[in-house]
């Protein structure tokens, strides 16, 4: 395609790199950007640097963060007791969400794959050891360690490589409850799911209390 | 169940084509190398999503051509499903089932069940025990659908601990803790699937020693051994034993993978001592063992493929295979012969089941009436 500038052909190339946008798309948010304000394109180039350059990851717990240690790691009303353990920051998102926990978290950065060449040395599979060992906090580690990694075959793995990992400390480990969605219709649950539901099911509460 | 009618698109030496065929046979015949095997293809495709010939998908493209498509009306009782598969060069394939897509490929495998009788079968006596577990794996998902997701489970573990194997000998260290989740991987996946393949023969055997006695009025003991190294009596320590020597092999080496099945007649190896009428026998006889256990299981009859049989059987055997056409014991029969007047010889006396001929050549197939055949 012939551009009429080389400013828009340069930031169509750019805007292209970035998943699933072609160059059609791009060009379509170029020419966009060109008819709006010119303050709403500083903002926007403004956000993507301050993205780069201010955001990192804690040291803590390698959440996203701002400063060195992230928000969650660093609010004092969170309880430390409890280590939530997610592959990814977007995990963090999703839970925090929910609004019903509220330990802090480890990311992970991944799942253990040797096909893709994915390693526990690739992960941050050492710093929750030693989070647990209470190397990072001066109150001693945590009591409990809930793992909520994707139940896939590799996940499945990382869990379970984890768990030996951790159990030389004594402390409890649990995982997340895998089962029927809520809203869902068992007819159309596939059979794995509804058989690890019959197997891990839980006993009914009539009290309306959910827990223990 | 049947499939009353069939589409091409660019499949193979069919630029575009369309069928209908008879519930009962389905003769096509042909000069060798016109595309009557295609057609059987076409029809091994709608039902097992893949070739029967080639592992390439794309390889069922027509030459230089995009896209393929394979369509078909298949009628069980009243109702009629289609079902089409696509594939675009470059691209994932698709197969959609009432105009709606699968999400795994697997949940079609079965639906439509399918027994091909072909030439290249006796790579299943003469080539190594891949050929052979494919063969009774193939039989397995189509009647136990949670099978075939074990089984694809099962490989997939094995190849990320293979893996892995393959990174400790680069690194000259082993990581044990790191092993230990992919074996017992293995173990959760694999010890099902012996199981359930040792029940698997013992239904399986008698339908097949009864297909061998018929076809050959024999003496001769038929058996099939199933063999695994996989002990279940303490297998985390058999895997244990092993690990050494998987490390210097960089490959697992204990495993369901390994299974063989082993036939043997008269308490001997087929391949080394049986002559070429018992190999024969002893293949027709599996997969006719096949359509009736995939029958029993479906509670409809399979569709049968025969490919260029007729070469191959003598005449008692081709008499033995006829008693069963007229008997009904088959369904819906597609039958391809190079040799229109021989076929058309022995399907004439069958008075009650609607036979249907197509005359296939250069990328069509037209339908003929068997008089024109018996003329030439």
């Amino acid at each position: 395609m012939q551009y009429p500038s080389q400013h828009i052909e340069k930031a169509v190339e750019e805007i292209s790199k970035l998943p699933g946008i072609g160059r059609k798309t791009a060009l379509r948010l170029a020419l966009h950007l060109l008819r709006r304000e010119e303050t709403e394109t500083s903002a926007l180039a403004q956000a993507l640097i301050d993205l780069r350059t201010k955001t990192r990851n804690c040291s803590n717990c390698h959440n996203l963060a701002d400063s060195e240690i992230c928000s969650i790691c660093a609010n004092p009303r969170r309880d430390a007791s409890v280590i939530c353990v997610v592959e990814n920051p977007q995990d963090v998102m999703a839970i925090e969400n929910t609004a019903q926990y509220h330990g802090l978290y480890h990311v992970l950065g991944g799942v253990i794959s040797p096909i893709e060449g994915v390693g526990p040395s690739d992960l941050r599979i050492d710093s929750l050891v030693n989070r647990v060992a209470g190397g990072n906090s001066a109150g001693g580690g945590p009591k409990e360690i809930i793992l909520a990694i994707s139940p896939t075959m590799e996940g499945d793995t990382t869990a379970f490589y984890l768990t030996r990992k951790l159990k030389p400390f004594g402390i409890r480990i649990s995982s997340i409850a895998r089962g029927v969605p809520v809203g869902g219709e068992l007819e159309y649950t596939d059979e794995i799911t509804l058989g690890r539901s019959i197997l891990s099911r839980t006993l009914y509460n009539t009290s309306g209390e959910d827990k223990e | 169940m049947h499939l009353q009618k069939l589409e091409l698109l660019n499949f193979k030496n069919y630029p575009d084509l369309s069928l209908d065929f008879s519930p009962d046979i389905n003769c096509l015949v042909g000069a060798n190398g016109s595309g009557k095997t295609n057609l059987l293809d076409a029809v091994y495709y709608l039902s097992l999503t893949k070739s029967a010939f080639h592992t390439t998908d794309a390889h069922s493209i027509k030459h230089e051509e995009a896209l393929m498509v394979i369509r078909g009306w298949f009628k069980r009782e009243e109702n009629v499903d289609t079902v089409q598969c696509s594939l675009q060069q470059g691209q994932r394939k698709l197969v959609m089932r009432n105009r709606k897509e699968y999400e795994r490929l697997s949940e079609h495998v079965g639906r439509y069940p399918i027994v091909l009788i072909a030439p290249n079968d006796t790579d299943v006596i003469r080539e190594g025990s891949e050929t052979r577990r494919k063969f009774f794996d193939g039989i397995l998902s189509q009647i136990d659908s949670p099978y075939l997701q074990n089984l694809l489970r099962y490989n997939h573990a094995l190849k990320q601990r293979n893996s892995l194997l393959k990174t400790f000998s680069d690194q000259g260290r082993v990581q044990h803790d790191l092993l230990e989740p992919f074996t017992l991987q293995l173990l959760q996946y694999g010890l099902p699937l012996l199981e359930r393949r040792r029940l698997f023969m013992q239904e399986y055997m008698p339908l097949f020693e009864h297909h061998y006695r018929n076809l050959t009025d024999g003496e001769e003991k038929v058996f099939i051994r199933y063999e695994t190294n996989l002990d279940d009596t303490n297998p985390e320590k058999l895997m244990q034993d092993n690990l050494q020597r998987d490390v210097a092999l960089q490959r697992t080496r204990i495993g369901v993978h390994r299974d063989d099945y082993a036939f043997e007649i008269d308490g001997f190896s087929l391949k080394k001592y049986g002559s070429q009428g018992q190999q024969k026998s002893f293949l027709i006889a599996l997969k006719l063992a096949q359509f009736d256990l995939l029958r029993e299981h479906k509670g409809f009859k399979p569709i049968l493929l025969l490919d260029d049989i007729f070469d191959k059987l003598d005449d008692r055997r081709m008499a033995r295979l006829m008693e069963l056409v007229s008997g009904h014991a088959f369904g819906q029969l597609f039958v391809t012969d190079a040799r229109p007047e021989r076929s058309a010889r022995l399907f004439k006396d069958l008075s009650e089941s609607e036979v249907v001929y197509f005359y296939v050549e250069k990328g069509t197939a037209v339908p003929v009436d068997e008089q024109t055949l018996l003329r030439d």
